[in-house]
């Protein structure tokens, strides 16, 4: 167990092993180690992001929807005033007619009514006459007496 | 397994004793072939996974053998920044080398020794040591080598002058009277340092090698009496125990050099 040249060569080993493991072994794994961590953070970091500009559009999605549901409740209100408008002037309209069509009637009625006066008129004028005529027979000319007739036929 | 042994003193010195090849003249010139050839492997195959791994690795979802590696990696780097707080391009992968190498080293002491005798004695290959860090050369090969690297990485923060001048006046103060024991006090504090490291790795597992091997002995004496089933069925128990505790051991023992070396070259960025 003494001391001797093993001593040397097993320095020598030594001095290897350590110039082998600075040289091929350390750097290849720290810098596996140091890469995988580095892309670990920007990974957290992109997932960071990525959650923020998932809450971002999603705010926009809500502020959209909000949007669209006012412009929604717009139209639906003008249309129903619109309807209500047209019902409105539909109504208007059909008044409208409706006394045009009444007056029209009425004018009718007047004109029918004043021609069957007429028509009476004629009748109890041509009743008077026949009346008459058959009362006095032959006294009465038609012509001498028409102008009696005609001024009768006006009182009437 | 164990038979084969004239005495237990057999038993033990030829389960201490690292196979020698002595080169020139021998005395220092003599190097221990198993110790040399384990720790290759071991180094081989402990910073070959990481090697494997690091060649391939991917920064997008790792598998599982990526996951484990990248795991001890973050481990160590962590337990380095802890300590020091500047660059760590050199220090951390210095401290991922020491950790798995010298947790290699001792993870071979779980294997049953008598296994690795049998096994190495078969080949031809007598006093085969599985462990190399029950090898002094292979612990104070490591902790002077971290202690040079305390010198160097000193010289580097401080320049030569620097380092010099703190040899001198450093901690007692710059008056020349106590230049002598500054250095005197200097010279024992670098040198404790990786005698201390290299020591307390070697005595950890040297011990715990030396407690399997002595329940090894007492395996060898059981026998069908009442008292050798006792002692066969203790042994077999204790062994088993011992190996238990000594999976903490070996990574325990494993950190706190990699912890110490890191502290060590730390320190020496630092200015008193």
């Amino acid at each position: 167990m003494n001391l001797n040249a093993t001593l040397l060569v097993q320095a020598l080993s030594f001095a290897f092993l350590i110039w082998f493991c600075v040289k091929f072994i350390w750097p290849p794994l720290t810098n596996a180690i140091e890469e995988r961590n580095r892309k670990i953070a920007d990974g957290l970091a992109e997932a960071e992001k990525g959650k923020l500009a998932l809450a971002e559009g999603e705010k926009q999605k809500a502020a959209m929807l909000k949007d669209a549901r006012d412009a929604a409740g717009e139209i639906k209100s003008a249309n129903e005033k619109q309807a209500l408008k047209l019902i409105d002037d539909a109504k208007a309209q059909a008044k409208v007619e409706a006394e045009r069509i009444i007056t029209a009637a009425h004018a009718q009625i007047a004109q029918e009514q004043q021609k069957a006066r007429e028509q009476l008129r004629e009748h109890v004028a041509a009743l008077a006459v026949a009346g008459a005529e058959k009362i006095l027979k032959k006294e009465i000319d038609a012509k001498a007496h028409g102008e009696m007739l005609n001024q009768l036929k006006a009182q009437l | 397994m164990a038979s084969g042994y004239s005495s237990p003193s057999e038993y033990i010195s030829h389960h201490l004793t690292n196979l020698k090849v002595t080169v020139g003249e021998g005395g220092f010139w003599t190097v221990n072939i198993d110790t040399i050839v384990m720790s290759w492997i071991l180094g081989v195959v402990g910073l070959g996974a990481f090697w494997l791994v690091a060649r391939t690795a991917t920064s997008g979802v790792p598998g599982r053998m990526q996951s484990f590696i990248e795991m001890m990696v973050e481990f160590v780097d962590n337990t380095v920044k802890d300590v020091f707080p500047g660059d760590r391009k050199f220090l951390a992968p210095l401290a991922l080398t020491i950790f798995v190498w010298v947790f290699m080293f001792n993870f071979m002491d779980l294997l049953p020794i008598d296994w690795v005798a049998t096994i190495t004695g078969a080949v031809g290959l007598h006093n085969w040591k599985a462990v190399p860090s029950t090898d002094l050369s292979a612990t104070f090969a490591m902790s002077f080598t971290v202690f040079f690297l305390t010198i160097f990485f000193s010289f580097k923060a401080k320049g030569a002058g620097g380092f010099i001048h703190e040899l001198f006046t450093a901690p007692f103060g710059a008056h020349p009277a106590l230049w002598i024991p500054n250095l005197l006090l200097n010279i024992i504090e670098l040198l404790a340092k990786p005698i201390s490291l290299g020591m307390r790795l070697f005595g950890n597992m040297y011990a715990g090698e030396l407690v399997f091997m002595l329940l090894g002995l007492m395996g060898m004496i059981a026998s069908f009496s009442i008292g050798g089933m006792v002692a066969g069925v203790a042994a077999g128990a204790l062994t088993w125990a011992w190996a238990v505790f000594h999976i903490l051991i070996i990574v325990l023992q494993a950190f706190i050099f990699m912890v110490l070396s890191a502290v060590y070259i730390a320190m020496a960025h630092e200015h008193h």
